[in-house]
């Protein structure tokens, strides 16, 4: 099928997935998995505890060697480029600018003993930001974006309710302009009414700055709401992939199937 | 203007399986055909039942076709990868469902503009079509800036259609549009409609109300026709 212009152009795309395949001794993390995301998608990976989603997060976002595969990402001034072959000095300043990593208990991705001000100006000090007063500005300015009000910048992340905690996580990432956000569970564990403000401000941030992101979480309702595609991940395969509201409205696979009429109605 | 049908389709089938349930195969739809021009509305009727809002999700990508072909302007939706489809439903496919699903805390206006955001309308211009809209589908101003999830059911119908109108698509799917919608309301939905056909829209529609149907539709097509024989 022929297409000129922009709908399906010829787009690289931003990350290739081949072949991820990762054990722990012999039990089976993951395997031979693969996709292409492009820029602006975003991809929501499902499963059961134990299904290998976190582990092919791992394995994407540098943070666990596979036993096999490719990770290709599109890189600024070389094009795509294998992560997971590249030295560790280029993966970590890949890490700290291109990538942000969402972790699910916002703990692990803050610094707790340093105030909100400075986990947001630390990022942009890691990528050569240097003057006190423009940092100052930009944490403050992304504070606002995630709701944080601007009298809680020298408050340490410690003093604050959970879900202004992940809330700074998400500024704390996003303040360097990543292009690819990995996200574990980014609601987990936070109260519902938490949840949808907080989703509400990762769908807004995601259209703004044509964010592309992967999402791993085990709550059907978060991905509809946020992902474009979505991935059914089982015992360390992918059983299912698809359009998102495809793959939740007509599932094709007898676990999927399971998945979508376990959910509770509301 | 393409002389060809803008939506067309050939020999689509579909049937579920419940992989649950003992492996049932339930088929409920084979070699439907259906061709809609530009500035045609093709009112699909049956019993209920017998397939239309199938048909209609399968044109939009949300039923997986087990075969056969649906082509909407240039893309085969049956066969293509899902960000063709998100572009299609993005710039030129609409679709107003009987249902609302909205992300919570959103307003009603930023709902209704959102359409317009993805395809690069600017905020101003976004937002003055939006509230265009809300003011013709009579929701009060005062609304305007609440989420629609605590809406009414009507009202929440109403802002469904309000956004699946923002956007001039050039093919719109309509899941009973006109249903439970007062007089004035519901005038105003055939006005909307009228005014996509004038615009050259491509528009499939399910309408339980005859004299709505009557109205707007230029053809009727029975997807009765394509109901399977019974196994």
């Amino acid at each position: 099928m022929t297409d000129t212009h922009t709908t399906t152009g010829r787009v690289t795309p931003l990350l290739q997935v081949r072949g991820i395949t990762k054990f722990y001794g012999a039990r089976l993390g993951c395997r031979d998995v693969g996709f292409d995301l492009y820029p602006g998608e975003v991809m929501g990976i499902v499963g059961e505890s134990g299904s290998g989603k976190s582990t092919l997060l791992g394995c994407l976002a540098g943070q666990l060697a596979p036993d096999a595969g490719e990770v290709l990402f599109d890189t600024r001034t070389e094009g795509p480029r294998d992560t997971l072959t590249m030295s560790e000095p280029e993966r970590r300043m890949l890490g700290r600018t291109d990538w942000a990593f969402v972790h699910q208990s916002a703990r692990d991705g803050l610094r707790m003993g340093v105030s909100a001000g400075g986990n947001v100006g630390e990022r942009l000090m890691a990528v050569g930001a240097r003057h006190y007063g423009g940092i100052r500005a930009q944490a403050v300015d992304w504070l606002g974006r995630v709701e944080i009000p601007e009298d809680r910048v020298d408050d340490r992340p410690t003093a604050f309710s959970g879900g202004m905690q992940q809330r700074l996580q998400i500024a704390r990432n996003l303040v360097t302009g990543p292009r690819l956000v990995f996200m574990d569970e980014p609601t987990g564990g936070l109260d519902v009414s938490v949840q949808a403000r907080l989703l509400d401000l990762l769908r807004g941030l995601v259209r703004e700055m044509g964010l592309s992101a992967i999402i791993v979480t085990h709550d059907l309702a978060v991905v509809r709401l946020l992902a474009d595609r979505l991935m059914v991940m089982k015992d360390g395969h992918v059983v299912e992939t698809g359009l998102t509201d495809q793959v939740l409205d007509d599932p094709q696979h007898g676990y999927t199937q399971l998945l979508v009429s376990s959910v509770l109605q509301v | 203007m393409t002389t060809h049908p803008f939506i067309e389709l050939q020999g689509v089938c579909k049937s579920f399986t419940l992989h649950n349930q003992g492996g049932a195969v339930i088929p409920v739809m084979a070699g439907a055909n259906l061709c809609v021009s530009a500035g045609e509305c093709v009112g699909l009727v049956g019993e209920s039942g017998a397939g239309k809002s199938t048909l209609m999700r399968m044109i939009y990508g949300n039923y997986l076709a087990a075969s056969g072909r649906i082509r909407v302007g240039e893309v085969d939706v049956a066969r293509a990868a899902p960000r063709e489809i998100l572009a299609l439903r993005r710039h030129t496919l609409g679709y107003v469902s009987q249902f609302l699903r909205v992300v919570p805390r959103v307003s009603t206006l930023d709902v209704v503009a959102e359409p317009l955001l993805a395809v690069g309308t600017d905020l101003p211009a976004a937002r003055a079509r939006a509230e265009e809209l809300l003011e013709r589908l009579n929701i009060p101003r005062r609304l305007w800036t609440l989420s629609p999830t605590t809406f009414s059911g009507g009202e929440q119908q109403r802002v469904n259609i309000a956004r699946g109108f923002a956007h001039a698509y050039p093919a719109l799917l309509l899941d009973e549009p006109t249903a439970s919608l007062d007089a004035a309301n519901r005038e105003t939905v055939l006005h909307l409609i009228e005014e996509a056909k004038a615009h050259g829209a491509a528009i499939v529609g399910i309408f339980h109300d005859a004299t709505a149907r009557d109205r707007v539709c230029d053809r009727r097509v029975d997807v009765s026709a394509f109901t399977p024989e019974a196994a």
